[in-house]
């Protein structure tokens, strides 16, 4: 049993979540993610560490509503039980001294980013933030990101804030600007994918973290698997990050899509019975 | 391990051992026939989950037991992997003393209605019994009387609990809640030690809970052991990933003196074969996993499983049965077996096999997936398979199997299940540098005691032996317990 000691929404649909889970908190580090299994009928989700506090005893997640286990999860109330945290799981991030590193986040995918331009800058890299979404609300953890970043753009499809455009453009604006010796990008798949052709484009050597479907999350189940190079790997146990150029793509977002019925239809029946019990 | 023949010796003079066996001549008990375990109807079992044996009554118990000759010297004892007295609980039900057999089996093993229910007894202590052996009769029902026993004393009321040592305030961690970490875990409470399990899934209970489904062991008689082992002061910790939610070396620092590592074989194995990424293609495991232990068929339950009407499992060991008979529960029109050899050389039980054909499923055998197709949105509608001929054995011992070329054809799919084996699993092994591994990634014992190459870490099980069965995992369980038990005896003294 896991108290949720803190929740601040960044939006009506995204929140912040501070958890109490001293053991992760103690051992995770940059990169690592967690499953939760809200209740005794939840699902197991991954969910990448966003932050954690070691003497707090805390960790952070970041959730979007995108289905009916993430509403439940937003349903919560401070000082509720989530039944079940598991973790940390999967590689931590390497941490080097690159250079110039640019990081890409878009949605909530600048969560999982977040301790990994605080621990890229603390070891001594020059970090070059693009922070991208839909429109201004979508844009979470402007603050946080600004204190460990050198730089940072802000790219929005509407306009709305920032700079209006996606956030390849961004990118591709500071890479042709400056030398950049690295790049690490998290979000929606299809934004990685952009993103990494860009890089790509000028042989920048690229980091994503993967967040594929999970069942257990410890290498049991191979729900996750990937082709990487042309190798299945598990995101859980392989990763969850991997060379952006060895992934393919089109393969893991028809993979992610496999549940979409049953999704829909979970969703659809959460929203009957909260209106029920409203 | 040595004293073994002593213990099953013991009590074979006890009086009542005597007067039972005065009390009916051998040849009067070679000629009774052999119990038959009652089944549920095969077609209404295919519908539901409810388990398939259904036990046998007390007087199918009692008249199964006069079989047994309480040999002088028992073969069937030496079948089995944790060492259970045969003769002792066999002669306890002829007695009507149904507690007293459930207690005997207990001495040595943990988990009895788990094991009356899923051991290959054919392979073990009913191979060796005097009937296979020396009289070419089918074997004392041994299984179904430990089930009897186990399950009798579930429904009394009355489970007891073997007899614990006194507490020695000792620390040993069990990393993992499968067969050979609660194995490990009963033997170690018994001998008086402070024992924790931890468990990465959030229920106890490993491939008894995620792996074995309902109509073959029920969760509920897994808990009713588990819940056992707690009142004999078993700790239980889920949720708790040795090696990453905290390192071996933490746990040293909290006091634990050695750790027994059980953390199985849960590293699916797939085939590299075209197509084998298509939505609708799942290995055993997870599909399994998602069925058993994350409920995706119950309705109120939040995850999900892909499960058509044409499902094909690949593989001929338990798990694709148990694979393919859950597809059929499912509502697969069609639960098709597609095996490479034929089915005389089928690793699965021979019990499972005879269910399975009952129920309706169908077993392609000398066939083997070649590729896999999908429809627009990625979900597979297709497997291409080829068909197979037998050659000349191969170092399993088994005809190898040989492609007849140009036999290609297609079967319509929309579900795949692949259950091929698995690998040991990598989480604990990588959090170790100087843990001794083999090239397959199973960590290296010592046979005797189970010992790795880390004096303090022992290990069984699937990670050891890379996929076995629940009996021989609670074999290495119970024997690296009293190498643990030594070697935690040999630093005392030492210091």
């Amino acid at each position: 049993m896991n108290k949720i000691i803190e929740m601040e929404f960044f939006s009506e649909n995204v929140a912040k979540i501070v958890l109490e889970a001293p053991d992760i908190a103690n051992s995770r580090k940059a990169g690592h993610f967690v499953i939760i299994r809200l209740d005794e009928k939840g699902e197991r989700i991954p969910l990448t560490i966003a932050d954690g506090d070691k003497d707090k005893g805390t960790i952070t997640i970041v959730v979007q509503k995108v289905g009916a286990s993430s509403a439940k999860l937003l349903a919560c109330k401070v000082g509720d039980h989530i039944l079940d945290v598991v973790g940390p799981l999967g590689h931590a991030t390497k941490i080097e001294n690159y250079g110039t590193v640019l990081c890409a986040g878009g949605g909530v995918g600048v969560a999982p980013l977040m301790p990994i331009v605080k621990s890229l800058k603390e070891a001594g890299n020059r970090i070059i933030t693009v922070l991208a979404g839909r429109s201004k609300d979508l844009i979470i953890m402007e603050e946080d990101m600004r204190r460990y970043s050198d730089e940072i753009v802000i790219m929005t499809d509407d306009g709305s804030y920032g700079k209006q455009g996606l956030v390849t453009a961004g990118m591709e604006e500071i890479i042709r600007r400056e030398k950049v010796d690295k790049a690490v990008i998290i979000g929606p798949a299809i934004m990685m994918k952009f993103g990494s052709l860009t890089t790509k484009k000028y042989n920048i050597p690229t980091e994503v973290s993967l967040n594929t479907i999970m069942v257990d999350g410890t290498g049991m189940c191979g729900a996750c698997r990937v082709s990487i190079g042309g190798k299945t790997k598990f995101v859980c146990v392989d990763g969850p990050e991997f060379n952006a150029f060895d992934v393919d793509w089109d393969q893991m977002m028809m993979r992610m899509g496999a549940y979409k019925t049953e999704e829909h239809t979970a969703y659809e029946k959460y929203l009957n019975t909260v209106q029920e019990n409203a | 391990m040595e004293n073994i023949a002593d213990y099953i010796r013991e009590g074979r003079k006890d009086d009542w051992r005597l007067e039972l066996r005065k009390s009916m001549k051998a040849k009067e008990r070679t000629s009774l026939e052999r119990v038959q375990m009652p089944e549920q109807d095969a077609v209404e079992r295919s519908h539901n989950s409810i388990e398939v044996n259904l036990g046998i009554a007390e007087q199918m118990a009692v008249a199964e037991s006069l079989r047994c000759l309480d040999c002088a010297q028992p073969t069937c004892t030496t079948g089995c992997p944790v060492g259970i007295n045969i003769p002792k609980f066999i002669k306890k039900i002829e007695a009507g003393d149904f507690l007293g057999a459930a207690a005997t089996i207990k001495e040595t093993n943990a988990l009895p209605a788990v094991c009356g229910r899923v051991c290959p007894q054919e392979k073990q202590c009913e191979l060796s019994c005097f009937y296979t052996d020396k009289l070419n009769l089918p074997p004392i029902a041994i299984g179904h009387l430990e089930r009897f026993a186990a399950d009798y004393e579930r429904n009394s009321g009355k489970m007891a609990i073997p007899n614990v040592a006194e507490s020695n305030g000792k620390k040993v961690a069990v990393v993992g809640s499968g067969p050979s970490g609660l194995a490990a875990a009963g033997d170690l409470a018994k001998l008086g030690y402070d024992v924790t399990v931890f468990e990465a899934l959030h229920e106890i209970g490993g491939v008894l809970k995620y792996g074995i489904p309902e109509f073959r062991l029920p969760n509920d008689i897994v808990d009713v052991e588990i819940e056992n082992m707690r009142r004999m002061g078993v700790k239980f910790h889920t949720d708790f990933i040795v090696g990453k939610t905290a390192s071996f070396e933490l746990l040293r620092e909290q006091g634990f003196r050695a750790f027994f590592v059980g953390s199985g074989a849960g590293l699916p194995r797939f085939m590299n074969i075209p197509g084998e990424n298509f939505n609708g293609i799942f290995s055993s495991n997870e599909y399994l996993t998602r069925v058993n232990l994350m409920k995706a068929a119950h309705e109120d339950y939040d995850t999900p499983v892909l499960s058509g009407k044409n499902v094909a499992v690949i593989g001929g060991g338990n798990t694709a049965m148990d694979s393919v008979r859950t597809a059929k529960r499912l509502g697969a029109d069609r639960a098709m077996i597609i095996y490479r050899r034929s089915l005389e050389e089928m690793p699965a039980r021979k019990e499972e096999v005879h269910h399975a054909m009952a129920e309706g499923i169908e077993f392609m055998n000398l066939h083997n997936p070649v590729e896999y197709f999908a429809d627009a949105s990625g979900r597979v509608n297709k497997m291409r398979a080829q068909k197979m001929e037998l050659g000349e054995p191969d170092a399993s011992g088994r005809r190898r199997p040989i492609i007849i070329e140009g036999s290609e054809f297609d079967i319509d799919v929309d579900t795949v299940v692949v259950a091929v084996g698995v690998s040991p699993n990598p989480i604990v092994p990588s959090s170790l540098k100087d843990l001794k591994m083999s090239e397959w990634g199973t960590i290296i014992v010592n046979k005797e005691n189970m010992q790795s190459s880390i004096p303090d870490i022992f290990a069984g099980g699937d990670i050891v032996r890379g996929g076995a069965t629940v009996i021989l995992a609670m074999g290495d369980g119970r024997q690296a317990a009293a190498g643990i038990h030594n070697y935690i005896q040999q630093k005392v003294k030492a210091s």
